[in-house]
């Protein structure tokens, strides 16, 4: 894996700015939610797990007491099973046993169409019917096709339709924690 | 996970060790849906499956059935004797009707090894290969493959017996092939009418005598004896066979404590294996069942998805 990710692309969050993100999550979550007992962190495949974790120990080491994460696979709940050149890897779904008054505090890296988010909320109806559900994202950079807005941002990020954006962190990409953005 | 790009599940000698751990890996998340309060997921709405069984089975045409309806896919089932087959219509006309009904997915039992291949050939539809004759049985092998896993952890180095009639069965071809590529060694038993010393040449190591191989064996698969064809010319009775090569309780006690048994169904008990030892802790014979589902799901998902998109 290169470092960075493509020659033309520029940082927008090195492994700093990300923890500083992250803190200040935490504390907007820690702040919505004063029954921290309720929450479930549950992050979409890949990268999305990364974000959760990381958020998880932000609120225990300000809170001091555990927060549960989940794993929350979109794949099968997606609309566009044939349109994708490749099919995307599934990982197990992991959600406690009852979701009733439950929050779910949906973690993704990046938030672009909110089709991902869609499917995520329908995965979730399927193993029953929390609370409430929130949205979390690390990147926010727009073009929403559908009606949906993050509870928590990291950073908001205007970009054209076609740039990418890349976001890497240590554990599953061996390079630093690092958000970047192509030059247009 | 590598990705998937076939839009027809043949056979399993065609696939690769990192596709055949695509198929299991996607299983594991498919059998989570079977926890949820929901049982079911969008991923083929709108699709059409059809299931083809020129010979006859219900275990395994009701777990494809469960698996496309968990999918959200809609279900046609056609049989040998409800086909236009028997008024003469040719294989590949009766799939090219399906296809004009728009069907996405056909999954097809067929006496003539090689059938689902044909259709696969001449249809844009995805051919899932559901036993071909004595050629292969694929889901059938990915769902031993994944029970073995999800129990031993890992393939690689076990020791896997497969004891019975291997002949004629493509269970035991498709196991075989899923088997060596994962890593496993494979131990075939059984009389020399039915295993023949020509397997040896696939990578296997053959033996007539099961006493030699149960207290190194980590895994005994059994294969049904399929007595109502009254292969009375390979072995001379029930009674004999069970004698020398049914598991029985003498037997069972040989194995190693955490030996798995597996059976793809359905048992004959008291002749392949004791009907105590059937029901034991050890036996694994039902997880064989729910895993099924699981994989069928996988493979469906994975076949339907990876069809160019119609335009």
């Amino acid at each position: 894996m290169p470092y960075p990710p493509s020659p033309t692309a520029n940082l927008i969050l090195d492994a700093a700015a990300i923890d500083r993100a992250l803190r200040r999550i935490a504390h907007e979550i820690i702040e919505r939610n004063p029954d921290l007992d309720k929450i479930v962190l549950a992050g979409i495949p890949s990268r999305g797990v990364q974000v959760a974790q990381k958020l998880a120990a932000n609120i225990e080491q300000i809170e001091k007491k555990p927060v549960e994460l989940g794993v929350i696979d979109v794949s099968m709940h997606r609309d566009d099973l044939r349109l994708r050149n490749k099919l995307s890897p599934i990982e197990v779904s992991q959600l406690p046993h009852d979701l009733a008054g439950r929050t779910i505090i949906l973690v993704d890296d990046v938030l672009f169409s909110g089709r991902t988010t869609r499917a995520a909320m329908d995965a979730i109806a399927s193993f029953g019917r929390p609370a409430r559900i929130q949205l979390a994202a690390l990147i926010d950079r727009g073009h929403r096709e559908l009606p949906i807005r993050a509870d928590y941002v990291g950073k908001n990020l205007p970009t054209s339709i076609n740039q990418r954006v890349y976001v890497r962190f240590e554990k599953v990409d061996g390079v630093p924690d690092s958000v970047w953005m192509e030059k247009e | 996970m590598s990705a998937w790009t076939r839009k027809d599940l043949l056979g399993i000698q065609e696939l690769s060790a990192e596709e055949i751990t695509t198929i299991l890996d996607a299983a594991a998340a498919f059998k989570q849906v079977g926890a949820r309060e929901i049982k079911k997921v969008p991923s083929l709405r709108g699709k059409t499956l059809v299931n083809f069984f020129v010979e006859p089975s219900t275990r395994t045409r009701t777990s494809f059935e469960l698996a496309a309806f968990r999918l959200s896919a809609d279900v046609v089932n056609i049989s040998a004797t409800t086909s236009s087959l028997t008024k003469g219509e040719t294989l590949k006309d009766t799939a090219k009707n399906l296809e004009a009904l728009h069907a996405d997915i056909i999954v097809l039992r067929h006496s003539s090894a090689g059938a689902a291949k044909f259709l696969a050939e001449r249809l844009d539809a995805s051919i899932i290969n559901a036993g071909d004759g004595a050629h292969e049985h694929p889901t059938q092998a990915l769902l031993d493959t994944f029970t073995i896993r999800e129990k031993k952890g890992r393939i690689a180095g076990l020791h896997v017996a497969i004891i019975g009639d291997i002949l004629f069965s493509r269970v035991a071809r498709s196991n075989i092939h899923a088997l060596l590529k994962l890593g496993a060694r494979v131990t075939l038993v059984g009389p020399s009418t039915l295993v023949p010393r020509v397997f040896e040449q696939m990578g296997v190591q053959v033996t007539h005598r099961i006493d030699e191989i149960l207290a190194d064996v980590d895994v005994v698969n059994l294969l049904r004896i399929q007595h109502e064809r009254q292969r009375k010319e390979y072995f001379p009775s029930l009674g004999e066979y069970t004698s020398l090569f049914g598991l029985t309780k003498e037997r069972a006690a040989r194995l190693k404590p955490d030996a798995l048994i597996m059976h793809p169904g359905p048992i004959n008990r008291g002749v392949e294996i004791d009907s105590e030892i059937a029901d034991s802790a050890r036996s694994v014979i039902l997880d064989q069942v729910t895993n099924g589902l699981a994989v069928r799901m996988a493979v469906l998902y994975l076949c339907a998805g990876a069809q160019p998109a119609h335009v």
